[in-house]
């Protein structure tokens, strides 16, 4: 039988496979069509201190390959994520990661430190790249001196470990992934999505409320790609890929390109089953490439 | 429950411009489905599915009818798809019409534009339900128009149209005038037919069916929210409605 474990910092994971944050909530709608304790693990929905409304709609628009989205960090904030998200998902088998976001680098340590204190989270995502409100996450995501700081910031509110969740729309990536492992950081999450924009036709307006949105889906699986690929040539901590994966063939992709584990967003949508398939066909796609596990897989084509 | 099913293309046949009407066979869905819910639709190609509302519902012949009308790529392709087809669909989604009156009641139904399919399913099944229904539907221009006819099958239709082409001229509000007692009105459209429908009909029961777009159609992604007067201050649209009270949500 096919080896598809990974070891990485609290993370011990079944298979490599997660949903992304923000594509799958908290895990409840997606129980409805298979047992969640298949998956490597679940990367819970943005939190921050208090509870975010969020954007005003339309939030999402299609693109070719992918979409844009610009929700805006919508969640109940970090106390009720814990009181009624995370018991729910601590009755699957599955390790739970919290994503954790906010506008100050008080918010980050307050929402770090709430999680520290959270039974069953075995792991945060910090997410210093979404680019859709307009204070914080990415200020801290493009300015590799910031970057560390809050790395900084919430390894110490929190005994847990910390992969940090880095943005594609900055010009030097590799001196990013470089600033937060020397801070601290025990993973990366890369990439998370990439800033457009759509003008409606009819309109002759941004399609978006908020004008711009994060673009994911197929469409950005190579850039995805040729970011691990560089990065895992420079830095040593383990990295989560992620970037329009959508069946097994993709997951194999992104574990050559040195990626340890993977996160699956915008395919939830177009098939809210694609996890659990992808999870199913991940050992015949190893072997057809003669690959004896995944940890076999794990930076291939890099070294 | 939303299930992820297969359902065959029975016909497909142009009713009015750019509008398209669909015959879809499937067992579960057929059974399943409530006026007011929708289907989420798959396209080859395309990252995001397209919620479509049921239009009708025949549990004899294990059919769903929905009709869409070619506003992009994705229902421009859908309108391609021909008989015998098969569509990858999630549903039924979403909730139903609180279709809450009594033998003896009467039911204002308003619709606009592609807002009028659901108004259908849900009038039709009142009137076999013994409730008295009045239609008030309206359209941009005469050749927009459909389900004349079956709307008149179950009761007193009024036809408007922007242009005045056919029908009385102007927005459905115009004829609401002519509407003298319901109980409950239905209403399905844009968002500034919706708003001026209830300001014309304050203080009268309704229930309003929302449109916005979609991201997973199941409640997991936030795209489709809207202000509520609720504690957590919205609903998703897509697993808390589509269907609202008229006083539940802010428009």
């Amino acid at each position: 039988m096919m080896n598809l474990e990974v070891h990485l910092p609290g993370l011990n994971l079944k298979n490599p496979v997660m949903p992304a944050s923000g594509c799958f909530g908290f895990g409840r709608e997606y129980s409805q069509f298979y047992d969640l304790g298949k998956l490597g693990a679940v990367i819970m929905k943005a939190a921050t201190g208090e509870a975010r409304l969020g954007n005003d709609t339309p939030r999402v628009a299609e693109t070719s390959s992918g979409m844009l989205n610009a929700i805006g960090l919508q969640n109940p904030g970090v106390e009720k994520i814990i009181e009624n998200e995370v018991p729910f998902l601590a009755k699957y088998d599955t390790a739970i990661i919290a994503n954790v976001a906010g506008s100050t680098l008080e918010e980050y340590e307050f929402v770090a430190s709430t999680f520290n204190e959270a039974k069953d989270v075995c792991a945060l995502e910090l997410n210093i790249s979404c680019p859709n409100v307009k204070e914080g996450g990415i200020q801290f995501g493009t300015d590799p001196y910031m970057a560390a700081k809050v790395t900084e910031k919430v390894k110490e509110a929190s005994n847990l470990p910390v992969y940090v969740k880095l943005s594609p729309n900055v010009t030097d990536f590799v001196s990013m992934a470089k600033a937060v492992e020397k801070a601290g950081a025990d993973g990366l999450s890369m990439i998370n999505t990439i800033t457009g924009m759509q003008i409606h036709l009819p309109t002759q307006k941004p399609l978006l409320s908020n004008k711009t949105g994060g673009l994911s889906g197929p469409a950005i699986k190579p850039i995805a790609i040729r970011m691990i690929y560089e990065v895992k040539q420079q830095v040593s901590i383990p990295i989560i890929g992620m970037g329009g994966i959508s069946n097994a063939e993709d997951v194999l992709e992104f574990l050559l390109a040195g990626a340890s584990a993977v996160a699956v967003g915008a395919a939830n949508f177009t098939n809210p089953f694609i996890c659990s398939e992808i999870i199913d066909n991940l050992p015949s796609t190893l072997e057809k490439y003669g690959i004896n596990s995944v940890q076999d897989a794990i930076g291939k084509a890099v070294f | 429950m939303i299930k992820k099913e297969k359902m065959r293309v029975i016909s497909s046949r142009q009713v009015a411009k750019d509008t398209t009407e669909m015959v879809l066979q499937n067992t579960y869905i057929s059974e399943t489905s409530v006026p007011g819910q929708f289907l989420h639709i798959f396209l080859d190609g395309h990252t995001l599915r397209r919620p479509i509302s049921i239009a009708d519902i025949n549990k004899d012949r294990q059919t769903v009818t929905i009709l869409f009308k070619k506003l992009g790529d994705g229902t421009e392709q859908l309108a391609k798809v021909t008989e015998g087809m098969l569509l990858d669909v999630l549903g039924p989604s979403g909730n139903g019409f609180d279709m809450c009156l009594e033998e003896g009641d009467t039911a204002l139904l308003i619709g606009g534009g592609i807002g009028v399919p659901p108004m259908y399913s849900l009038g039709k099944k009142y009137s076999e339900r013994n409730i008295q229904v009045v239609s008030v539907l309206g359209f941009q221009s005469k050749e927009y128009v459909f389900y004349e006819e079956k709307f008149k099958e179950l009761g007193k239709t009024h036809i408007v149209t922007n242009d005045g082409s056919y029908g009385a001229k102007g927005f459905v509000t115009d004829v609401l005038c002519k509407v003298r007692g319901f109980d409950h009105y239905y209403s399905c459209g844009p968002i500034p037919m919706l708003k001026s429908v209830k300001n014309t009909l304050e203080g009268k029961r309704g229930s309003i069916s929302l449109e916005e777009r979609m991201g997973c159609g199941i409640g997991a992604c936030y795209a489709c929210v809207v202000p509520a007067q609720t504690e957590e201050g919205y609903k998703k649209i897509c697993s808390d409605g589509p269907v609202f009270d008229v006083l539940e949500v802010v428009l």
